[in-house]
C-alpha cells in the first residue's frame, strides 16, 4: 500500500499493463491492482508465483483512462495488457472520453 | 512524466500511421520514435547542456523536440529572424549547446564558442540513416526542464520561459484524448517552431494521432495550395495569417477547402471583421479561438465552434460581442481577474488576468517564480470575464492608458474604431501629455479607397464611448507594425507618435 500522486507510474505484476496516475485520493493509502494482484513500481521485479485472477482478466486498452466508482482515482493506460485494473477489490471502469476543447 | 511517454504511446498504438509530412517526405510514429532515440544518443554524446534549434519547420523539429526529452536535455527553439547580435547574446546564454540550423548559419557559427552547430540536412541524414539500437529509456522526473522558450521581448530583453515536462504533459492530458484523430486527419502547422503554439501543436497532434503537415514559410497562396494538396482537416493560424488568406480570396464565394473541418486561431487579437469574413468564406469549417501564453504551456481558454456560430447569428450585442472573446477556461484551468491591489474582481470588471493549473509554469530561468503561494500566475494581460465565464482580452496590463487618473484600455477604443466602416485596422496607445499625464492617440489603417477625417473618427468614438476616450491625436498609415506571430508592437506605435507629438 502506498500513497499515490498524479504522475506516479505503476506496472502490473502479472501482465504487460503500465499506467500513470492522473488523479488519486489525497493523503490516503490505496492499493491499486491489475489482474487482481497489487501493482508494483516500474523498477520492481514481480514475484514469480503471482498469477492473474480470472475475474480480473478483461484487459486494458492503450491511452484509455480508468476510474473507480467514486471517481477518486484515475489512471491512464500507457501500456496495454491482459489484466483488469482494480482498487480495493472493485474493478475500475473505462472513463468515457469527453469532448475536449481542441485548439491545436 | 516525460514528453517521450506520449510519443511512445503513439508509436506503439499507431506505429504505421504517418506522424509528420514536410514537402515530399514523411515519418511514421514508429520512425519518429526511432529517430528520436538516435538523436538522443547523439545529443548525450555531445555533452551539451542545451539542444538549440534555429531553423524553419522541417522533420528535424519533432525529432529534436522528442530526442531532447529522451536525452533529458532542455530543447531551445530560437527565433530565426533574430539579427546577429541578438542571436549571439542568446547563444551565449545557453552554451554549451548543440545547435541544429540551416546550412549557411551552421557554417557561420562553426567557431562560435560553446556551440556545436550542425546543418539540418546532416543532422537529418545522421538520425534517419542510423537505426536506433538502444533501449527505450528516459527520466520520468516530471520536474525536469523540457523546453526553454525565449519570450518575444516586446517590452525588454528576452526572458527564458521554463516549461517542465509536468507542465506540457499536464496540458496534453487535460486537453487531448489519446488517438482521437481519424486516420485521414491532418493538421497544417505554419506557426514558427520557436512559438509555443508551434511546439504545442506537435505534441498534441502526436498524442491525438493526427498527421502534422508542415509549412516552413507562410504565404496565403502557399497555405491554400498545401491545404488542398494534403487535404488537411485542421489548421492553426495567427490572426494576421488568417487576414492575409482572406485578402487573397477576395472576390471568391468560398475558400474551396472541403476537407478543412476546423481552423483554430490565437496569438494576437482577431479583428471582428476578419473572423466574420472568414466564417463566410469557410462556411463548413469550425472556428476555435485559443488564448494562451508561453508561460502556460499554450492554450488556457477556448472559444469553440458553437460559441462562434451562436455569436455570429445573434442579434443581441452582448452575445455577438463574444466573437471578440477568447472563450472560456479549459476544464483543468482556473481564471481570475484582479485589480492592482490584488483584489479579485467580479464579472465584467477590468483588471489583470490571473491563471492557475497544472500546465502553468510562470517561471523564467534565473528568476524567482512569478506564481504566488496559491498557484496563481499573473499573465500581465489585461481583461475581464463576463457572467458566463467568457474572457475578453484588453491588451497587456502595461498598455493601459492612464489619463488624468482614469484607467482605460486601448482594446476598448480600438474595437470601436474597427467598427467604423472605413477603418481596416487600428492601434491605440498612450502618449506623454503635460496636462493629463497620458493622452490617447491612435493610428488608423483605412480600407482600400476609403477616406475619413480625423474629426469624424473622433466624433465616432465620442458617440460610442465617453469623451475621455476620444483620441486627441489620430494618424493614418498603410499598415501597423506587427511581429511575425501577429502581436501588435505597441511600443513602436507609441515611440512614433510620442516623437510626433512631444
Amino acid at each position: 500500500m502506498a500513497q499515490l500522486k498524479a504522475g506516479s507510474r505503476l506496472r502490473s505484476a502479472v501482465c504487460a499493463t503500465e499506467v500513470m496516475v492522473i488523479a488519486a485520493p489525497a493523503g490516503q493509502d490505496v492499493q491499486v491492482t491489475c489482474g487482481g494482484i497489487a501493482m508494483i513500481a516500474p523498477n520492481e521485479t514481480p514475484s514469480a508465483d503471482a498469477s492473474m485472477a480470472p475475474d480480473a482478466s478483461k484487459g486494458t486498452v492503450l491511452g484509455k483512462r480508468y476510474v473507480d466508482q467514486a471517481s477518486t482515482l484515475e489512471l491512464l493506460c500507457t501500456k496495454p495488457g491482459a489484466g483488469s485494473l482494480g482498487l480495493g477489490g472493485e474493478l475500475l471502469t473505462l472513463k468515457e472520453a469527453k469532448a475536449l476543447p481542441s485548439s491545436d | 512524466m516525460n514528453l517521450m511517454m506520449l510519443l511512445e504511446m503513439a508509436a506503439s498504438g499507431l506505429g504505421d500511421r504517418v506522424a509528420v509530412t514536410c514537402g515530399d517526405e514523411s515519418l511514421t510514429y514508429a520512425e519518429l520514435f526511432a529517430a528520436a532515440g538516435t538523436a538522443a544518443e547523439e545529443f548525450k554524446k555531445s555533452n551539451c547542456k542545451h539542444i538549440a534549434l534555429l531553423d524553419v519547420s522541417s522533420l528535424a523539429i519533432p525529432i529534436a523536440l522528442f530526442g531532447s526529452a529522451w536525452a533529458g536535455i532542455p530543447y531551445v527553439p530560437l527565433n530565426y529572424r533574430l539579427t546577429g547580435s541578438e542571436l549571439e547574446a542568446l547563444l551565449t546564454r545557453i552554451d554549451p549547446a548543440y545547435l541544429i540550423t540551416d546550412g549557411e548559419r551552421s557554417g557561420k557559427l562553426a567557431h562560435f564558442p560553446g556551440i556545436q552547430s550542425i546543418a539540418r540536412e546532416n543532422y537529418l541524414g545522421c538520425v534517419l540513416r542510423k537505426p536506433f539500437a538502444g533501449e527505450p529509456s528516459w527520466s520520468m522526473d516530471a520536474d525536469e526542464i523540457a523546453i526553454l522558450l525565449f519570450t518575444s521581448g516586446t517590452t525588454g530583453a528576452p526572458k527564458a520561459a521554463v516549461i517542465r515536462h509536468k507542465h506540457l504533459v499536464s496540458y496534453i492530458l487535460g486537453s487531448v484524448e489519446f488517438a482521437a484523430a481519424a486516420s485521414e486527419d491532418a493538421v497544417l502547422v505554419c506557426v514558427p517552431p520557436y512559438h509555443i503554439a508551434g511546439t504545442a501543436a506537435i505534441v498534441s497532434s502526436v498524442y491525438a494521432g493526427r498527421r502534422i503537415v508542415q509549412l516552413p514559410s507562410f504565404s496565403a497562396e502557399a497555405w491554400l495550395d498545401l491545404a488542398r494538396k494534403e487535404k488537411v482537416t485542421n489548421a492553426f493560424l495567427v490572426p494576421t495569417m488568417l487576414a492575409r488568406i482572406i485578402d487573397s480570396l477576395e472576390g471568391a464565394a468560398s475558400a474551396d477547402l472541403p476537407h478543412l473541418r476546423a481552423i483554430s486561431y490565437g496569438g494576437g487579437k482577431m479583428p471582428q471583421s476578419v473572423i466574420e469574413r472568414a466564417m463566410k468564406l469557410f462556411p463548413t469549417t469550425d472556428f476555435t479561438n485559443a488564448y494562451g501564453l508561453t508561460e502556460t504551456s499554450s492554450t488556457i481558454t477556448v472559444l469553440g465552434p458553437e460559441d462562434h456560430r451562436m455569436a455570429a447569428q445573434s442579434d443581441q450585442p452582448e452575445i455577438r460581442r463574444r466573437l471578440t472573446s477568447v472563450g472560456r477556461a479549459l476544464p483543468a484551468v482556473e481564471i481570475q481577474i484582479r485589480d492592482e491591489e490584488g483584489n479579485v474582481l467580479g464579472p465584467n470588471q477590468r483588471g489583470e488576468i490571473y491563471v492557475r493549473g497544472e500546465q502553468v509554469s510562470g517561471e523564467y530561468l534565473g528568476r524567482t517564480s512569478t506564481v504566488d503561494k496559491e498557484g496563481w500566475f499573473p499573465t500581465r494581460d489585461a481583461g475581464s470575464v463576463d457572467a458566463e465565464g467568457y474572457v475578453f482580452l484588453e491588451g497587456r496590463a502595461d498598455d493601459v492608458i492612464v489619463r488624468g487618473g482614469e484607467n482605460m484600455s486601448p482594446g476598448e477604443i480600438e474595437d470601436v474604431l474597427l467598427e467604423h466602416e472605413s477603418v481596416s485596422d487600428a492601434a491605440v496607445v498612450g502618449i506623454p501629455d503635460e496636462q493629463w499625464g497620458e493622452a490617447v492617440a491612435a493610428v488608423i489603417v483605412l480600407k482600400a479607397n476609403r477616406k475619413v477625417s480625423v474629426e469624424e473618427l473622433q466624433e465616432w468614438v465620442k458617440k460610442h464611448l465617453r469623451s475621455s476616450r476620444v483620441p486627441q491625436c489620430i494618424e493614418f498609415r498603410d499598415e501597423l507594425p506587427y511581429n511575425e506571430t501577429g502581436k501588435l508592437l505597441r511600443r513602436v506605435v507609441r515611440a512614433e507618435l510620442s516623437g510626433v507629438k512631444a
